[in-house]
């Protein structure tokens, strides 16, 4: 039997949806809260689905999940477990040690055992000093008597090189065989400690993730899904379960990049911009090729600065329920905004205070509560209302284009009736179907990534063996997270010269996605 | 005074905006300063007047590339090292520590060095901005030797300079910097207290401090932009401001040539009046010409910042589609003299164009 369904779920703060997407049709969609231990609001999600859908169980060929679990566990402070942790760099950087610059109540629950031992890599990969090994023996001994089981390891320039720091994990490994083991040159780039910060965060969320992957394979094989389990990562692909029960960190931010991704699927735009407008803010984002550009700014996850891979958003605070006042500058629309009481304070839901969404009922455009109740507005505030938020949305997507040149729009989200006309500087405005779980959709689509961020000297290597050598990385990557060999191509190259140095020193990054593994036939991957 | 971990955060904003688009990111110098802080105490800030004449004073600075910067930071030792050799060079020990340069990361690393060896800083330095290399400061533009210097890296390798000239110093730790990871601790310019008060731009780093200020400030009441203009009217240097334009980038071409970061940024007016101005920069912005006329030429700064957040934003971090304005704002005296001029004045950045004071070219502009 050809097994083409795939199940798309996400899991938000508020609602756990899930969809049944088959080649490039949403068959059926499911909302349902999202329950304190992720699975069972799954399941209920999951069970509504397939019923409304009538797709049988066998005919499911994989399950994408994109869950905020991880990052609410962070930004809680539950569920984290307290991290051994290495650096292998002294006696560079020694004036900043682990958990600089970390949030006092964070690093009282997750830090207290953290060492730094000689050894690391100079910019270009060179021994800057030979690893100090036995140091990492005494250290790992201290956290076998502390009772620690996760451990982050970081490494000066290990992006770069990182046998150092898988020297040390070999150690830790041998020492204390049942810890869960982070190493920094998986999951960041340059800059020691923003990466070694990621490491931290993932080796402290290792435990929960594997309670929480083995709870959902769970799960599903008890609802009779005998198909892969893959998790969204923050920039738009997937990895397997065991990949995100290792790397859990990879989830966060995950939720936006896959709304823009599902955006683009349900519109049939690989490029272009998604404007996805909510209760309070509108989220604007590019969509290059069908991924989510990033941002290059450091990422703030609950109080630690991160150097993670984030879709570069731009957040304005315009949204359905947004507060309507007159200044003495004309009109201003937001950020203050009624939230989750729109149902009882906007005017067409019978409430008395003037809200975006009235405006849009008011103009005629937007069929939402009682059109009656806004009849008596002012034909000037409503149509300089409208302008308004027009201009809004227009300054926020000249100011995410990467060009003059028009460019296709596509709006997604509750909020998005209150857009009507045509939009300077667009080319065209996509409305599409099923908007409202562009999330879980987006899950559905995803492919299977690997990214390489490393300093290369053009002057030493040349420019092309540099780009082979970095390109070749990406690649291996991917199929180690989880792609289909043969399917797998390299999406982005970006080459950043470094400024101060001669010697042509360039930072080259590349990323490379392939297909999941084969879910259209057996299921199972190898 | 002292300078507690508070100030450090207006320190970086205020430092970040006279970098005028150089200089490097102020955060890990940030941490650098507020850890030493932490676990040094406060560090003593002095009125340059208020130093002995024959006070010995030495300045403390990182040199390299700011990207490997991110990775290594410093080891706190590659600092002390720096300032012991060249004590022992001269034959005496530090009076006071002081900044050479005001713009980025360098603003904060006298901060550490201060907090972490028990020595005062003097609150000036000698760009009173950010410039790309070591002669390009006052002290050398008033005859100040720029050697003995001596620069370390964090693995205990030091090299002593003497060289007849700032500009040999700066060719050869520049190339020395590269074996030494591309990044290291760097102490020159000896000097006396009464060469300080002669040739330093004083007061920069109260003045940064304020700027910084300034703009929290301007955030929290609205019209930052504005507010930082007015305030900067009221300083001894920087005294002549102008918002030269308020447009949005609409183009960033940018190649790397020698080490330097190179390029120009184009912005069009944001009331569709056709204007435009053309931002020139190698690492800092050097030039910005409205319409093909100069406005503003280096060493006075031009700065980009945020048109409503008054954020400044450094050259790399310029993209397409924001919203900035461009601050034209005046160098001290002492970077505008002849003296000056002829060490970092537009021919050294290989321009034709001769300085002219920002509020001369205003005058005829209008």
């Amino acid at each position: 039997m050809i097994r083409a369904a795939r199940i798309g779920i996400d899991v938000g703060g508020t609602n756990t949806d899930a969809v049944v997407v088959r080649e490039r049709s949403v068959l059926a969609s499911h909302k349902t809260p999202t329950t304190g231990d992720v699975t069972s609001g799954v399941v209920t999600a999951v069970r509504g689905v397939l019923s409304s859908s009538g797709v049988p169980v066998t005919a499911v060929g994989g399950v994408m999940i994109g869950t905020t679990h991880f990052t609410n566990a962070v930004l809680e402070r539950k569920h984290l477990s307290p991290v051994g942790v290495i650096r292998v760099a002294l006696p560079s950087a020694a004036a900043l040690p682990p958990f600089t610059d970390w949030p006092d109540d964070l690093q009282k629950i997750v830090g207290g055992n953290s060492f730094m031992v000689r050894g690391g890599y100079k910019y270009d990969g060179e021994v800057a000093d030979d690893l100090d090994e036995a140091a990492v023996v005494e250290c790992v001994r201290k956290f076998k008597r502390a009772g620690l089981r996760s451990v982050a390891i970081s490494g000066l320039f290990s992006p770069i090189h990182d046998a150092m720091e898988r020297r040390v994990q070999n150690i830790v490994e041998q020492e204390l065989p049942d810890a869960r083991v982070t190493v920094s040159s998986t999951i960041g780039r340059i800059g020691l400690l923003d990466r070694e910060n990621a490491a931290i965060l993932n080796a402290s969320l290792a435990a929960l993730s594997t309670k929480v992957v083995a709870s959902l394979k769970e799960a599903f094989t008890g609802l009779g899904i005998d198909a892969p389990m893959f998790i969204s990562q923050n920039d738009g692909t997937l990895m397997s379960d065991s990949f995100v029960a290792k790397y859990p960190v990879l989830t966060f931010a995950s939720g936006p990049t896959n709304s823009m991704r599902g955006a683009g699927f349900l519109s049939g735009l690989d490029d272009g911009i998604v404007v996805d407008i909510g209760g309070t803010t509108t989220d604007i984002g590019v969509l290059t090729q069908g991924f989510p550009r990033e941002s290059y700014m450091a990422s703030n996850l609950g109080g630690v600065l991160t150097n993670f891979r984030m879709p570069d958003l731009l957040v304005l605070g315009l949204g359905g329920g947004s507060l309507v006042a007159q200044c003495d500058d004309g009109m201003r629309i937001g950020p203050e905004s009624v939230g989750f009481e729109l149902i009882d304070r906007a005017m067409v839901f019978g409430g008395q205070t003037l809200t975006a969404t009235d405006l849009a009922v008011a103009a005629g455009y937007a069929d939402i509560g009682d059109a009656s109740l806004v009849r008596k507005l002012p034909k000037k505030t409503v149509s300089e209302g409208v302008a308004c938020m027009h201009r809004i949305v227009e300054e926020g997507i000249d100011r995410m284009k990467t060009s003059a040149a028009p460019s296709p729009v596509v709006l997604v989200g509750g909020g998005s009736v209150l857009i009507d006309h045509a939009l300077e500087g667009v080319s065209e405005v996509v409305l599409p179907e099923h908007a409202g779980v562009a999330n879980a959709v987006g899950a559905t689509i995803a492919k299977v990534s690997g990214e390489v961020d490393r300093v290369f000297s053009y002057e030493r290597i040349g420019r092309d063996a540099s780009l082979k050598v970095a390109k070749e990385a990406a690649v291996e990557r991917a199929l180690a997270a989880g792609a289909a060999a043969g399917s797998v191509e390299v999406l982005e190259v970006e080459e950043l010269p470094v400024a101060y140095v001669p010697g042509g020193a360039v930072r080259v990054r590349v990323k490379a996605a392939g297909d999941i593994g084969d879910v259209s036939s057996e299921g199972h991957m190898t | 005074m002292k300078l507690h971990i508070e100030d450090l955060t207006h320190l970086a904003t205020g430092s970040a905006f006279l970098g005028a688009g150089g200089g490097g990111d102020p955060y890990i110098g940030r941490l650098l300063a507020s850890s030493a802080i932490k676990e040094f105490g406060p560090p003593e800030l002095v009125r340059a007047e208020d130093v002995d004449d024959n006070a010995r004073v030495l300045t403390i600075a990182m040199l390299g590339a700011p990207t490997v910067m991110l990775e290594k930071a410093a080891s706190g030792d590659d600092i002390e090292q720096v300032i012991r050799s060249l004590e022992d060079k001269l034959g005496e020990k530090a009076d006071y520590l002081m900044s050479i340069e005001i713009g980025g990361i360098n603003s904060m690393v006298p901060v550490m060095a201060a907090a972490r060896l028990g020595v005062p800083m003097i609150d000036a330095d000698g760009m009173g901005r950010a410039f790309p290399e070591l002669q390009m400061v006052t002290f050398n533009a008033f005859g100040v030797s720029a050697t003995p210097l001596v620069m370390a890296d964090d693995h205990g390798i030091s090299i002593v300079v003497d060289a007849p000239n700032a500009k040999s110093a700066e060719d050869v730790v520049r190339s020395a910097s590269v074996p030494l990871g591309c990044s290291a601790a760097i102490s020159c310019y000896p000097m006396r207290g009464c060469q300080v008060k002669e040739t330093a731009v004083l007061g920069t780093i109260s003045l940064a401090r304020e700027i910084g200020e300034i703009i929290a400030h301007g955030r929290a009441q609205g019209a930052p932009v504005q507010k930082l203009a007015s305030y900067l009217r009221t300083t001894p240097y920087y005294s002549e401001c102008f918002v030269l334009f308020d447009g949005k980038v609409v183009d960033v071409k940018r190649e790397l040539k020698g080490g330097f970061s190179i390029g120009s940024v184009l912005l069009a007016s944001l009331d569709g009046d056709g204007h435009e101005m053309e931002v020139v920069f190698q690492n800092e912005f050097l030039v910005a010409r409205l319409d093909g006329s100069t406005r503003a030429i280096v060493p006075d700064l031009v700065c980009l910042v945020d048109r409503e957040t008054a954020e400044p934003v450094p050259a790399d971090a310029v993209r397409y589609g924001q919203r900035l304005k461009v601050l034209g704002v005046s160098a001290p005296p002492v970077m505008r003299s002849p003296e000056s001029l002829s060490i970092f004045g537009p021919q050294a950045f290989g321009m034709e164009e001769s300085f002219v004071p920002l509020e001369e070219l205003a005058e005829k502009g209008a």
